[in-house]
């Protein structure tokens, strides 16, 4: 029996009665691969069973984003700016599946164009931030843009909203742990996702219900950074911030209002999840 | 035979005043080599010269008489169905299994390496490293592969470790002594040029990048740097010594470019087994499914050769 | 005869489809010179003739620049956005095609295919895709957006595509449109070029390609109509533009010779040192303009230094640009190998003394065996004159200092190169080189991220990094 009151799949009322679709299973997105909830659990969403993540997802997709971390870091700038342009080849095929899935065509359309924004940054990001800093005295000395490591991201449920929060924290070398609301978007990005080269383990999706799993990524020792921009209670987001002080998490707070993810994102999302590092050597013979 | 010993208070000095190894050039130099292109005849050529140069390898607790006998039976005739084909350098294995090869291998031309010395960790009394190496020397092997103490080596205890392979050359008599570094535990190439050069001054015939057992062996930029260290010890001492890549060399693909790494680094008088060998096991097969395309013009699948 | 010798690998050449012969690309599409004119590109490996281009005349330049002229409101006007994406895919289609390029420009250049392929070609890309992303980010680069209008661009005949991708790249991205003239010896890639361009539907006149000799170029930067001039070439002619640009409104940026020190200490990694010295002179056969072209070695390391770089150029492969063993190739002209051989002959006749491996040169083509001459001081003229070829000029010092006043002691300023391990020496010898790069432990290094240029007569303007961005903005 279902769980939800939400109705049953109608038959396909326009198509002819020949063929039969193959409906899509909507599963997590752990280190490159589609498994389902430790847990078994799932929830239904227009019909559909999707996977319900638990906490032991979220320590799951901790250790692969921890995995994957330094090989993505240590990749070249031109190396990841290509990945995330392949990922807008990948989403800009995939615009009329998007679009039956019920995002608006302007908003896919903005999407993919938001991954080329940022494809671009990544061998940018460094001359925009870093710096060749003049001490008073005989010594070379360089500031320089780092990934600060795993990125746990309650995410919005748009398109756009995704790719705004996963993009900008990627880009730079970090990985990821989204805990995504609604799952249509998410999954469909996530397999556009697995196919444009990323590695497995840099992107990781959560489809579930945040206010349960939130709570064990906030606190979660080995994450290094929370973005809780799409977290519209006030009251959630301050219990999530005072557990990610535990480790001193790097914290990107909701806005005062909603965030519009149409309009110019500007560096922040990038410089939120950066640490900076100076290097000193002393120059003479 | 005797080593080109120096006052070993220098050791340290010496070792320390070899020109460095910068590892993005050394690295860069290797891929480029690496590139090289050999096709046809010189193809031929080249894998004919890299099987005579296999030193086909078993190192395994699950190792027995009957595997060993099957082994040596595969380096003698590596190809039943092609008599051209030529023989490995020699068979390599744990002194226990030394009477069975040398039982079927003695006056074949292919040669017997032990590895001894507590290989693969070393962690054991010089005393039971000595007995090994005379054991296995005096059960038929012709050559030992001997492993330096790394800890020795890498908390600066320079003396020591050429004191061991002295002391395992002795006992190893009239045996060819191959010494192992463990590249892949030594953490620079700076080390590997210095761990080079002290085994040389210590006696080595043979100079060998890994046993096999740890997760990095044999790289192309390790071994270009000990094909630079004995090319540089042959002009400074006029002593020749070998060089074995082991582990992880599993293409014909790779075995030319290591060719391509003697040929453009040391040349033509290391281009020879009695010079140069390959720790290897797997990369038989290989070498015989290129060798057969070669001559049949079509692609050859593993039912075709035989498992050791 | 070595035990190992490679057999001949050659790269085929069936993946090129060339055409007898080609026009100019004006306003989208290729149409044949208004004046008539026309002239022939050779092979220099063989002096084959490779296909007949037009040579573009006054009116052919006056055509190319209005179209870019006309196409510059609507291509400025776009959002920076849209510009990013035609770059990206430029970009992406160069990618496809990479190996058709890299054997055309080993067919027209004489460069080994393994440098065409290996380090042309991904350059190429690389500056596309690099560039691309700052189109959409000009706020944050630091010099504006606004774009100057109709940018007059000649490049040289050593890396004609990459050249062509480090002018035509930044000015697109900053809303510029182009005339580009190739050299007159290597035009086909560019003419490729055009071809992409109609691949990625950029919109007529953006990208104009006039193909012709000298007096096309000077036709083109003195045109009245462009705003801005970017010159890679030699110095003599980058200062007859400078003087032709006095008065006017056209910003310029040259890109010219160089005689660069490549300073090896007695500390140095003395292998790699030895490969950064052949990777300085030899890589293109030498015809670079930050050529390492002058070996500064310490005394103590002379011998050690010397007879490893005599042992390590007797490994160089000179031969068929299209053998993928190849490591030399030809030189590219017969009026650059006369250079090479006068120059050589008054280093000779100045007493130097000179040196080369064993070389079997072709009968046929343009062909100059790797080449050094040791006992150089200051004084001789293959220690001041850029040779732009496969020799390398020995000259010793004894301190930093020293090797500081002779590395600067030249008119010219693009690049130096500096060996050993000790990084405070690295950074003060960096700091006092006039030089506008400089490699420490490297040699020849170029990334699209990494401004590139000179100093003194060396030119003026950077190309490369968010640097190259200024060049091309208000």
């Amino acid at each position: 029996m279902p769980k939800s009151s939400t109705p049953t799949k109608k038959a396909d009322a326009a198509a002819p009665a020949a063929r039969l679709s193959v409906r899509k299973t909507y599963k997590l997105f752990i280190g490159g691969a589609f498994p389902r909830s430790e847990s078994g659990r799932t929830y239904l969403v227009n019909g559909d069973n999707v996977a319900l993540a638990s906490r032991k997802d979220v320590r799951d997709a901790v250790l692969a984003a921890r995995k994957a971390q330094p090989k993505w870091a240590g990749a070249t700038a031109y190396n990841r700016g290509q990945i995330l342009y392949r990922a807008a080849e990948m989403l800009e095929g995939r615009r009329s599946e998007f679009i039956a899935i019920g995002t608006p065509a302007a908003e896919v359309d903005a999407a993919t164009d938001r991954l080329v924004w940022y494809a671009g940054w990544s061998d940018k990001i460094a001359q925009v931030l870093g710096a060749a800093n003049p001490v008073a005295g005989p010594y070379f000395n360089l500031s320089a843009p780092e990934p600060t490591g795993v990125v746990g991201v309650v995410a919005p449920a748009s398109l756009l909203g995704l790719v705004s929060v996963i993009a900008p924290a990627i880009v730079t070398g970090n990985t990821v742990v989204v805990l995504a609301p609604g799952p249509q978007a998410a999954v469909t990005l996530a397999e556009v996702l697995a196919t444009a080269d990323l590695p497995g383990g840099v992107v990781n999706i959560l489809t579930g219900h945040p206010a349960e799993t939130a709570p064990w990524l906030a606190a979660h020792d080995d994450v290094n950074a929370l973005d809780l921009t799409s977290v519209a209670d006030h009251s959630l987001a301050t219990d999530l911030e005072r557990a990610a002080a535990g480790n001193l998490k790097r914290v990107l707070r909701p806005p005062v209002n909603p965030a519009d993810f149409a309009a110019d994102p500007g560096l922040r999302p990038m410089t939120a999840f950066l640490e900076t590092k100076t290097v000193w050597h002393p120059k003479g013979f | 035979m005797t080593a080109t010993l120096l006052p070993t208070s220098d050791l340290r000095s010496v070792l320390h005043g070899l020109p460095g190894v910068d590892k993005v050039g050394v690295e860069a130099r290797a891929a480029a080599l690496g590139t090289r292109s050999i096709k046809t005849t010189a193809k031929a050529a080249a894998i004919d010269l890299a099987i005579r140069m296999v030193d086909l390898t078993t190192l395994e607790g699950s190792d027995t008489p009957g595997k060993v006998r099957a082994l040596a039976a595969k380096a003698m005739r590596p190809d039943p169905a092609d008599p051209t084909c030529p023989a490995v350098g020699a068979v390599c294995v744990y002194p226990a299994l030394v009477p069975e090869a040398f039982s079927v291998l003695n006056g074949s031309g292919v040669h017997l390496a032990s590895v001894a010395t507590a290989f693969p960790a070393g962690q054991a009394p010089l005393a039971v490293k000595l007995a090994d190496t005379r054991d296995a020397v005096a059960a038929g092997a012709d050559e030992i592969d001997m492993v330096i103490s790394r800890g020795a080596f890498l908390s600066g205890r320079y003396d020591d470790v050429f004191a061991e392979i002295v002391a395992v050359k002795e006992a190893a008599g009239p045996a060819h002594l191959k010494v192992i570094l463990e590249t892949g535990e030594l953490g620079t190439y700076d080390n590997v040029r210095r761990a080079s050069w002290l085994a040389m001054l210590a006696g080595a015939d043979f100079i060998k990048t890994s046993t096999g057992k740890v997760p990095v062996a044999a790289t192309l930029p390790v071994t270009l740097v000990m094909l630079e260290a004995v090319r540089d010890f042959r002009a400074q001492t006029g002593r020749q010594v070998g060089v074995k890549p082991a582990g992880g060399i599993r293409t014909t693909k790779d075995a030319i470019k290591y060719l391509v790494l003697i040929n453009e680094t040391v040349g033509d008088d290391w281009l020879h087994p009695d010079w140069f060998r390959f720790g290897a096991s797997s990369l038989l097969n290989d070498l015989l499914m290129q060798r057969t395309k070669l001559t049949t013009g079509h692609y050859a699948g593993p039912d075709y050769f035989t498992l050791d | 005869m070595p035990l190992f010798e490679y057999a001949p690998a050659p790269e085929s050449r069936s993946i090129v489809d060339l055409a007898p012969s080609y026009g100019l690309f004006i306003d989208g599409s290729f149409e044949p010179s208004k004046e008539g004119g026309v002239f022939k590109t050779v092979n220099p490996a063989s002096e084959e003739v490779l296909a007949e281009v037009a040579a573009a005349g006054p009116e052919d330049v006056d055509r190319a620049v209005a179209a870019a002229r006309r196409a510059f409101p609507s291509w400025s006007a776009l959002p920076g956005a849209e510009r990013a994406k035609y770059l990206f895919r430029i970009a992406r289609i160069i990618q496809e095609r990479s190996r058709e390029l890299a054997v055309l420009e080993s067919l027209d250049n004489g460069k080994p295919i393994k440098e065409s392929r290996d380090v042309d070609l991904p350059l190429v890309a690389a500056h596309f895709f690099y560039y691309a992303g700052w189109a959409d980010k000009l706020s944050y680069a630091g010099f504006g957006s606004t774009p100057l209008g109709v940018a007059a661009q000649v490049i040289p005949w050593n890396f004609p595509l990459l050249m062509l991708a480090w002018k035509i790249a930044p000015a697109l991205a900053t809303g510029n449109t182009v005339v580009l003239k190739p050299a007159e010896t290597t035009p086909l890639s560019a003419l490729f070029f055009a071809d992409i361009c109609q691949q990625a539907e950029l919109p007529p006149g953006v990208v104009n390609i006039i193909t012709g000799a000298g007096e096309t170029g000077r036709l083109l930067v003195e045109h009245p109509d462009v705003n801005k001039v970017a010159f890679t070439g030699s110095t003599e002619v980058g200062r007859q533009i400078a003087r032709s640009v006095a008065g006017t409104r056209k910003r310029l940026t040259l890109e010219l010779g160089g005689k660069a020190a490549n300073i090896v200490f007695d500390d140095a990694p003395i292998d790699q040192a030895v490969e950064g010295i052949v990777n300085g002179i030899f890589f293109n056969q030498g015809h670079v303009c930050c050529a390492g072209s002058r070996l500064l070695v310490q005394e103590s390391a002379y011998d050690a230094v010397l007879s490893s770089l005599q042992r390590r150029m007797a490994t160089l492969r000179v031969g068929d640009p299209l053998d993928k063993n190849t490591d030399i190739g030809a030189i590219n002209s017969a009026a650059q190998l006369e250079r090479i051989h006068s120059l050589t002959e008054i280093g000779s006749a100045e007493g130097a003394e000179r040196w080369s491996p064993p070389c079997d040169l072709p009968a046929q083509g343009f062909w100059f065996a790797p080449t050094i001459f040791t006992g150089v001081t200051q004084a001789h003229r293959i220690a001041r004159e850029e040779i732009f070829g496969p020799v390398l000029s020995v000259l010793t010092f004894r301190t930093p200092d020293e090797a500081i006043e002779k590395a600067n002691n030249t008119p010219y300023g693009l690049s130096a190169g500096i060996w050993t391990e000790k990084g405070s020496l690295i950074l003060a010898m960096a700091d006092k080189l006039r030089a506008g790069v400089v490699w420490a432990n490297t040699f020849n290094k170029f990334d699209p991220t990494s401004p590139f240029g000179g100093y003194k007569e060396s030119g003026y303007g950077r190309e490369g990094g968010r640097h190259g961005l200024e060049a091309y903005l208000a």
